[in-house]
């Protein structure tokens, strides 16, 4: 029986008058689909393509300035044309939603307990005792250890994942129907999305009860969905059962989005991008072949960090955050460094830059680069080091200074270190680099906002190679950004390596990501180097327990052996 | 606005040539397209903020009743108006000409007597004398000053013209309002921005030195400075200056404090961009805008600070004319029912302050990113 059936749905934004003529932006461009009872449907985009939107306007989640066309039928009732207090009935009881940042979405100054409590009392006419019964009963569900104890934590005493989880149990604490989860473990670890993927299927069976499940990516979606919608710039591109969708996908966007995603299987020396799928190109297969004799730039030996943490009134404790660390990096090739969040990865990256200030801790070891020790450079010596080992950090939205115009942003660097005589030849310069990310020129004299992620992230590399450099620490570099964004930034940074001879510290919780692109790969676990091999090696034959963790946490898309199962 | 507008005409064909560690990118970059000489301009942030302004009704209204408000204020600083608001014009406590004059005091109810006048010359020891006096007088020319009944707006006790006091009292008052203000935002943005970059020390010190304000009852301390320095406008100014920065101290400081360990600044010590680039040229533009609006809330308060100050006599000079010394005056005609100074002053400064505080909404929705997109 259809639970949900969304007919023709139109969303338009209402973006102010420019000369007196109102503005409209249409997100959502006549969209019709049915979700069933019983059944998980995913919604598969890219950023910008409407599906959250979509989501948002069962439940009139949307900003005022939002209009809704078309029809929303909930069980053969109109919501477009449902009074806001029937809707708030709806809410949390029928419909109840999970956002994709945990942390965000929990009230930081009430415990566990009293979230997941309102629910029960505003909707179930609940009292308080039989509330906390309820409530500790739905942590239990979703797998919380100590459910008791966590009823009466804050939320920023548990993890992400924990916090997702508290999510999920506000969520069903009054046994929806329907479950909207919109992208519910984009901002959380490939380790941890596992769990709540796996947790989100099982409270699915169990319940016996709809999910509408709204991600940017394939590979997650065709782990849990039974039937999944593709959509791009507000229309349906294509729809149906998970099997044929991975098997025979028709549309070539999917197709698209299916092959722009990095896999443990398979391992081409370019990722397919959108543009290459729809004009027909193939992907190049075969690696080039590095050479193994190439000279080391970059020697680390014995690396340590430690933090200060306070403690009582005048002690501190010293945290680990990084315990002998050594590697050594070639010219033209990547280390990949992968681990969960914590684990000591990022430190190590911004030590080497030494982008921490020297009296949160002490740093012990010996980095080599050019002859010299990075680590106990003064601060003089340290400024022409600086030209030759940059960084592209995780967030694009916050790296570049939202002040700046992207020529600014480019051409402060060059006139720091007196690269080029004068701006004129500096703003060249900075052209060309934008040439070289693939932006064009027309891109100097505009802000940051104006630009997408992926856009961003490009920015942010060509302003680490203004200055010629041939170490680039990448922290997180393209986790933040979309699969098929991802997939344009993980290509272009393979061609500046082979046409620069760049070295790469490659930062990153996604093992397939990191094989994609590294050569050796690090992994870290609370700060010590659990495993380094190569990254054939560590794909074919992983040695540690906590690899393998890893590496079965890559969403591997839909695998008709498990619908047998 | 920005400054390489003019940079940007760049010589068609230019060659870079530029050295570096890495000589295969170089050469990698100079294979590169020419670049293109025209660049266009996106909307700035100001610009982007100026045309969200121009939408709001009310705040563009204001801002044109403040913009009135400031060319008046030059024009009396130029001399051209108001310039003569000392010299006593009308008869003391002239009223509004709207009022008309008032009307003659009734007195000689007395009855006159009839009959002959009483010849005094015969007791009179000065009688001789008052001919010669006469003949004596008329050699001067003596002119009668016929000082006006009404004035526009009314006459002060001396018979000053209110309107032209007000005017003259404008100018002051926003004056030290505005300079008050400005020295407050400056010292305020720059304890506050070395405090919350630095922390550590530097900021417990400054933490330490700002608690010492806060912790003394703003208006006593006031009064001690007051009594320090004298009277004077310069004293006034720097009196509300250094006891009125500890609000945007702290708002900057917590500014700082969040933008310190943003990306971006980051991302600009990496590329070896100096501490003190990081705190001016990059973090202090995007904290820009708190500080103009706390800046324009400064302005109002210490307006209405000069105003009490100027009341309670620790306030301007004598010789100068303020709103507030101008309700210090009135407090005393009030009882002989000359309201006319009182209303003069707080038409003024009523309309001044609402105008400015309401251009200063106005400008804070504009300026505030968090809107951007919404509108």
């Amino acid at each position: 029986m259809t639970l949900l059936s969304i007919q023709d749905l139109r969303v338009a934004f209402r973006m102010g008058k420019v000369n007196g003529v109102a503005q409209r932006a249409e997100a959502v461009k006549g969209v019709t689909f049915d979700i069933a009872q019983n059944t998980t449907v995913a919604l598969v985009g890219e950023s910008g393509s409407g599906k959250s939107v979509t989501a948002m306007s069962v439940l009139n989640l949307l900003p005022d300035n939002a209009e809704r066309s078309g029809k929303i039928l909930w069980q053969g009732k109109d919501l477009l044309r449902t009074p806001l207090h029937e809707l708030q009935h709806l809410r949390g009881k029928e419909i109840a939603c999970v956002f994709q940042d945990p942390m965000q979405s929990l009230n930081p100054v009430f415990t566990v307990g009293d979230q997941l409590c309102e629910p029960l009392v505003k909707h179930m006419k609940m009292g308080q005792r039989a509330a906390l019964e309820r409530a500790e009963q739905c942590l239990v569900e979703v797998g919380m250890p100590e459910p008791k104890r966590r009823l009466a934590a804050y939320p920023h005493e548990l993890s992400g994942g924990q916090q997702q989880r508290v999510m999920i149990a506000m969520a069903l604490a009054c046994e929806p129907k329907l479950l909207i989860a919109d992208e519910p473990t984009t901002a959380l670890d490939v380790t941890i999305q596992r769990q709540i993927l796996e947790l989100i299927a099982e409270i699915q069976r169990k319940h016996r009860m709809s999910v509408l499940f709204i991600s940017h990516d394939l590979g997650v979606v065709g782990e849990i969905a039974d039937e999944v919608l593709v959509m791009r710039n507000g229309i349906l591109r294509e729809q149906g059962p998970v099997a044929a969708i991975f098997a025979s996908p028709k549309d070539a966007y999917t197709q698209a989005l299916l092959a722009c995603r990095p896999s443990l299987e398979r391992n081409p020396a370019r990722l397919m991008v959108i543009d290459d799928h729809i004009a027909g190109r193939a992907a190049q297969q075969e690696p080039k072949p590095k050479d193994p004799s190439a000279p080391v730039v970059l020697e680390v030996r014995g690396l340590s960090k430690s933090f200060w943490i306070k403690q009582g009134l005048f002690g501190r404790r010293e945290f680990k955050a990084v315990q002998n660390v050594n590697f050594q990096l070639r010219k033209g090739h990547t280390l990949g460094v992968v681990g969960e969040s914590g684990s000591g990865k990022t430190t190590m990256g911004l030590s080497l830059l030494r982008l921490h200030e020297a009296n949160t801790g002490p740093m012990s070891g010996e980095a080599i680069f050019g002859g010299k020790n990075l680590l106990t450079l003064t601060d003089r010596e340290r400024q022409p080091m600086r030209r030759r080992i940059q960084v592209v950090f995780q967030n694009p939205y916050a790296s570049l200074n939202p002040r700046f115009t992207i020529g600014q942003t480019l051409v402060e660097p060059m006139a720091i270190h007196g690269i080029g005589a004068d701006t004129n030849e500096r703003e060249n310069r900075a052209r060309t680099l934008l040439e070289k990310v693939d932006l064009d020129g027309t891109a100097f004299g505009k802000y940051p906002h104006e630009f997408s992620g992926g856009q961003r992230q490009r920015i942010a590399i060509a302003r680490a190679l203004t200055l010629n450099p041939e170490v680039l620490v990448l922290d997180e570099a393209v986790s933040a950004l979309d699969v098929s964004v991802q997939a344009q930034v993980l290509n272009l940074l393979k061609d500046l390596q082979d046409e620069l001879g760049l070295a790469y510290i490659f930062i990153s919780h996604d093992l397939a990501v990191v094989r994609f692109i590294s050569d050796e790969v690090l992994v870290m676990k609370d700060g010590v180097v659990v495993e380094q091999a190569s990254a054939a090696r560590i794909l074919a034959a992983p040695r540690e327990e906590y690899t393998r963790r890893l590496l079965a946490a890559v969403p591997r898309g839909y695998r008709p052996a498990r619908a047998v199962a | 606005m920005s400054p390489q507008d003019a940079s940007h005409r760049a010589p068609e064909g230019a060659r870079p040539a530029w050295g570096g560690p890495a000589p295969g990118m170089s050469a990698a970059l100079q294979s590169g397209t020419a670049a293109i000489a025209q660049v266009e301009h996106s909307e700035g942030v100001w610009h982007a903020a100026w045309r969200r302004f121009k939408t709001d009704r009310v705040g563009l209204v204001c801002a044109v009743i403040v913009v009135a408000f400031l060319l008046l204020i030059a024009m009396a600083a130029l001399g051209l108006v108001a310039k003569n608001w000392q010299k006593e014009v009308g008869v003391p406590n002239a009223p509004p000409t709207f009022i008309g004059p008032r009307p003659p005091e009734a007195i000689g109810a007395i009855e006159v007597p009839k009959g002959p006048n009483v010849d005094l010359s015969a007791v009179d020891p000065l009688a001789p004398r008052y001919k010669e006096w006469d003949e004596r007088a008329a050699k001067f020319k003596t002119q009668e000053v016929v000082k006006a009944e009404t004035l526009p707006m009314g006459g002060d006790r001396f018979g000053r013209d209110v309107l032209a006091k007000a005017i003259k009292g404008t100018q002051i008052s926003v004056f030290v309002g505005v300079m008050a203000a400005l020295v407050a935002t400056l010292i305020g943005t720059l304890l506050g921005a070395l405090s919350g970059y630095f922390g550590g020390r530097v900021g417990d010190f400054l933490e330490w030195l700002y608690n010492v304000f806060e912790a003394i009852p703003g208006i006593l301390l006031i009064f001690a400075f007051a009594a320090v320095f004298g009277r004077g406008i310069t004293t006034v100014v720097l009196i509300l200056g250094l006891t009125g920065w500890s609000g945007l101290y702290r708002q900057v400081r917590s500014e700082f404090i969040k933008h310190r360990s943003r990306e971006y600044v980051r991302a600009a010590e990496a590329i070896g961009a100096s501490v003190w680039s990081r705190i001016f040229t990059h973090i202090l533009p995007n904290v820009s805008h708190v500080v103009l609006v706390r800046m324009s809330l400064l302005v109002v308060g210490f307006i209405k600070a000069e105003v009490i100050l100027s009341y309670l006599g620790l306030g301007v000079g004598v010789d100068d004319v303020s709103w507030g010394t101008m309700l210090a005056e009135a407090q005393s005609e009030l009882i002989l029912g000359y309201w006319w100074q009182l209303a003069a002053a707080t038409a003024f400064m009523a309309v001044f302050v609402t105008a400015f505080s309401l251009m200063t909404d106005a400008l804070r929705d504009a300026l505030d990113p968090k809107l951007r997109g919404l509108e």
